[in-house]
Formats: structure tokens, sequence, C-alpha cells
């Protein structure tokens, strides 16, 4: 047994979702991301399976894990009662642990991860938070999301959030303590060296592509290389 | 037929809900884009049912969109939640009413793995101790907050004002229901009717007089997918899985959709925009679309509330046709307006779906 495979079994949700794969495809052709990528979960799966460090290490640098939508389809169908999508949670988390994630478009694109969501979650308490929702970024929002960017304060007054305020109700302001106490678990669950992973490895590999870091991400959010889909050349 | 055996048969398809005493944490995404959903529930339960349903200030994200974003590591998670578990301990609740379902399949997640691995569970006792000082006990009950409408379904029936039926018509409106994946396809026997049969939604439309729409791709998924809608570069995946689900239900001609996720909704909505945009194709009648609705606003329609006091300015799809054949009346001028009539201009029309 290879130490990458070690490294994926001491992960509980490795243990959950793999049990014994038959290899019938039925995870393939229940999974939406299947139908729109080069992916083929039983694929993922199999791999795995062999044990083969070398495998393993090139699925860990490659797009394929980064495909999943972790919709969790493949769960309810499995005659077996693997969990592909756990599987890839594992992958993927091995594969920022390791560095490796940078080696692929897609695992890049988790520095836009940390640096949106990742970071809303410490500053604000909440994944996401309205002020950092920009039209620029979103416009599939629509015009009513402009409308609703130009009277945030007043519409979510209308509709009964308490945004930014202090108490309970929608958007409220999260109190000092509570983002204070949400630091900490971070810090102490290693939810911050994590952060700090994601970091460093996509500041070499920005280095290592010419660009600063700014450029990096905003680079990692915009870019596809027309490569990923099925019925893409 | 022998009925025991049916009902042995179905016993794995119900679910126990409370129906009172709940400790209620809110969802980021229903926050953001759906802001008078949460406030709707609140007053139904509080004020035409009367029911007990606490909330504190001090609850936070349980940081699930990080973690299926995969950046924020398991360990965090599930202290995230812990904590949550300890703000419900101390407030003495037990059962715990989430408004996410991306919360709530992840409070499922957690609670199962710390059955499997009750090491994990010490652990995330310890680092909860060691981070913040407090301790909880995990929820006797978990339910999503539409478990809890769903329970109460009957109740609001008798209090309601409008049915969902084609008032010109006299015929029953023709619904989508969409659940969401994260409510139970990862753990079945935690959804009303399971992943096969879900009926959370079902129960609701045929209590207030609608007809539920079955269709080919009913159970897929709205298109979210995490990372494939948060990375602008991803987005193609989103609309693409949007898209196959209205192509598929487009031949029922439904006259609108109840959605159980919070983010479900914004998807269903958003994206008939854009394909629109994009390819000027639109899935209601007369160049409209199909409004996509919580299932805090259908129930707020049918208790005869003010359809702008439940936000349904905020969609991008019009929802005038629907509270036109339902019989709602409403103001158009007030459509915009802010909390003390303030003229808040008007959004700008879109190129190619009528917005009324």
């Amino acid at each position: 047994m290879g130490k990458l495979y070690d490294m994926l079994v001491e992960d509980v949700r490795f243990q959950e979702g793999m049990k014994s794969c038959m290899n019938c495809g039925t995870c393939t052709a229940i999974c939406p991301a299947a139908e729109f990528y080069r992916y083929d979960p039983r694929q993922v799966i199999d791999t795995v399976q062999t044990k083969d460090e070398e495998a393993i290490e090139d699925l860990l640098k490659s797009e394929t894990i980064w495909y999943c939508g972790e919709c969790m389809s493949c769960v309810t169908r499995c005659p077996r009662k693997n969990a592909v999508g756990l599987v890839i949670v594992a992958l993927r988390s091995l594969s920022q642990k390791l560095g490796y994630f940078v080696e692929s478009e897609k695992g890049r694109q988790q520095l836009a991860l940390k640096r949106t969501i990742g970071a809303w979650i410490l500053e604000h308490g909440y994944c996401v938070y309205p002020r950092k929702i920009t039209v620029e970024n979103h416009p599939e929002a629509g015009t009513i999301w402009k409308w609703e960017q130009d009277n945030l304060d007043l519409i979510h007054k209308r509709l009964g959030s308490n945004l930014d305020g202090e108490g309970n109700g929608g958007l409220r302001r999260i109190p000092q303590e509570s983002l204070d106490e949400l630091q900490r678990i971070f810090d102490v669950t290693g939810g911050s060296d994590f952060y700090n992973q994601i970091e460093e490895a996509s500041k070499k590999k920005a280095e290592e592509m010419g660009l600063s870091l700014d450029e990096y991400v905003k680079f990692v959010y915009t870019t596809n290389n027309g490569l990923h889909g099925r019925d893409e050349e | 037929m022998i009925l025991e055996g049916k009902k042995r048969l179905w016993a794995e398809y119900q679910k126990e809900i409370p129906d009172d005493n709940y400790f209620y944490v809110r969802s980021c995404i229903r926050q953001n884009f759906f802001p008078a959903s949460e406030p709707t529930f609140l007053r139904i339960l509080r004020d035409e049912l009367k029911k007990d349903i606490f909330e504190t200030p001090f609850h936070t994200t349980c940081s699930g969109i990080g973690y299926h974003s995969d950046i924020v590591p398991m360990e965090t998670t599930m202290t995230v939640v812990a904590r949550q578990f300890a703000l419900m301990t101390e407030a003495g609740y037990e059962n715990y009413a989430a408004s996410c379902i991306t919360s709530f399949g992840l409070y499922s997640e957690i609670i199962e793995t710390w059955k499997h691995f009750p090491e994990v569970l010490a652990k995330v006792r310890k680092h909860l101790k060691q981070a913040t000082g407090r301790e909880f006990e995990i929820p006797q009950s978990l339910v999503h907050a539409s478990d809890i409408v769903f329970k109460l379904r009957n109740e609001i029936a008798a209090k309601a004002k409008f049915k969902l039926v084609n008032k010109h018509t006299g015929k029953p409106l023709k619904v989508v229901e969409h659940i969401g994946c994260h409510y139970s396809k990862m753990f079945p026997s935690k959804g009303v009717g399971g992943a096969e049969y879900p009926y959370v939604l079902v129960g609701m439309i045929e209590v207030w007089g609608g007809e539920v729409v079955d269709y080919p791709e009913r159970r897929h998924c709205c298109g979210y997918g995490f990372r494939h809608y948060l990375v602008k570069a991803n987005r193609g995946y989103s609309v693409a899985n949007t898209k196959k689900k209205f192509d598929s239900m487009e031949p029922y001609k439904p006259d609108m959709i109840i959605t159980n996720c919070p983010g479900c909704p914004y998807f269903l909505d958003r994206w008939q925009y854009v394909i629109a945009e994009m390819e000027g194709k639109t899935y209601g009648g007369d160049g409209q679309g199909i409004p996509a609705l919580t299932y805090e606003e259908v129930a707020g329609l049918v208790l005869g509330y003010n359809p702008w006091d439940l936000g349904l300015q905020v969609h991008q799809i019009a929802v005038e046709p629907l509270l036109d054949k339902i019989g709602i009346g409403y103001d158009p001028e007030a459509k915009y307006k802010g909390p003390n009539g303030e003229d808040l201009g008007k959004p700008e029309m879109p190129m190619s779906i009528r917005c009324c």
C-alpha cells in the first residue's frame, strides 16, 4: 500500500465513501458533471482502487478531481453504497495539503474561493455577504441585482432584514465576540493553516507564471482554457 | 391490500418532525437573495400559528459553502457546527431547525460521521472547548425549516386566503417542485419521502390546491455545483444544468416553481434571464419566464400577504402573471418603493425576457 493511499485512508470521508466499487458506472450515469465535463467518476474510483502511487499522484495534480459539483447524486444511486462525492472531497483536501492543486487550471481556482467565500466567513461571519457580490463579478445576477446593489440598505430594510444592524435578524452584524470565536476555531482546528497553505502554494505558482498574486487571483477567477467540456477540442 | 404491510413499506419514508419549540438558524444565501423569506417564515410560525421559535444573534455561518468549495477543512467545519449546537444547548432547546439545505445536509453528514467515528466527536468537543470554552449536546431533532411548513401545511391551508388555482379556468396551477440535492440524496432517511419519493414540497402543493408536474429531469441538480457557480470561469456548468431542467419541464407548461433550498430558486430564476439574454429563449408564456419561488413565499401568498412584503420584487423573473392567475391583488406602483415609500427607481429592463 502506498503513502498517498495511506493519507487518503486517514480521511474519514474516504473511509465512508470508498467501500467496494464493482465499476458498474451508475455514478457516471447519474452525474451532472460527467454530462458536462470530461469527467468519469467511475474511473476516479477505479484509479484510487489500484492504490498505484503514480496514478494517484497524477490524479491529485489533474483537472479531473475539480470537475465534481458535490451534488452527491451519486450517493443515492450507488448499489454498493459508495459515495464518490466524498472520495472527491478527500482527494481535493489532500491535493491542497500537498500543494498539488496549483498544477491544474481548475485547482488553481482555490485561491479565488479562499479570497472570497473563505475571507467573508472570517470577516463577516457569512459565506456570502451582499456588499461583496459585485455586479462586475456577477453579471448573471441580473438587472434586478444591479437595482438591489444601488439601493441595498433601503431594500433590505423594506424586506425585513437587519443589514449590518445590532441584535437578531437577517444579515445582522455578527457580534465581534462571535467572529473572534470563529477565528479561534479556525486557528485551533487547522483551518487557518489550510488557508495559509492555499496562499503559499499559489504565491509560488504565481511567481512561476510571472504574475503578481493579485493578477493571479483575477486570472484564475476568469480564465477557462476551453478544454474541459465533453464537446470541447 | 394489506394495510399493515403498506404502512411498514412506507415507514422509512416518514420523518418525525417536532410540532413546536425550535432553535432557528438562518441561511447565508436566503438572507442575501430572498431576504423576506425568513421573516415570512417567522411571521407564519409566531403570529399565525403561535409557535415557539428561538434565534440568537450569536450564530454564524455553518461554513458549509466554504466546506463544499473545499477551502474549509472538515475538522474546522465540524467545530463551527458544534458551536451552533452549543448555542442551542445553552438556550435550552433540542429541536434544531436550519433554513439552509447545504447546512441541513452538512449537519446530517456530521452527526452521522460522529456516530461512526466517536473519536472524531471527542476531538471536536476538545477543539470547541479549547477555542470557545463551550460544550454542546447533539440535537434530539434536526429539521429543515421546510419540514416544519410541511408539518403545519394543513393549519396554513385552514387560514388560506388563496389557493394555487387558476381563477380564470378553475383548474389547479401546474407546479414544478425542486427539493435541492442535499436535502435527501445523501441521507434519504433524513428527508420527508426520502430520496426516491420526496414529499416535503409535494405535500404543500397538494394541500394548497396545486397540481404537481412530474417531468423527466425533476430530480436533476439546479446546477449550483458550489465552485462551478462561485468561480466566474466555471459558470457554463451551472447554466447548462439549469437549462437541462427547463428544457425538460417546458412541454408541461408549468405555472410556477416552488423550491426548498435557498440557492436553487436563485439559479432557477437568474439562469432563465441569462438563457434569454444569450439565446433569446424564454420558458414561460408570452416571452416571460417561469417564476421560481421559495416555499416561504408560496406560503405567504396562500395566506394573503402583500407580494411586495414577501420580496417578490427582487426576483428577476416577473411574478405578476402568476399573481394574476391566482387572483392576488397588488399595487404595481408600490413594487419598487423603499420602506417609507421612497422612490428607488426601477431596474433596467432585460433585452430578451419580458419583466412586466
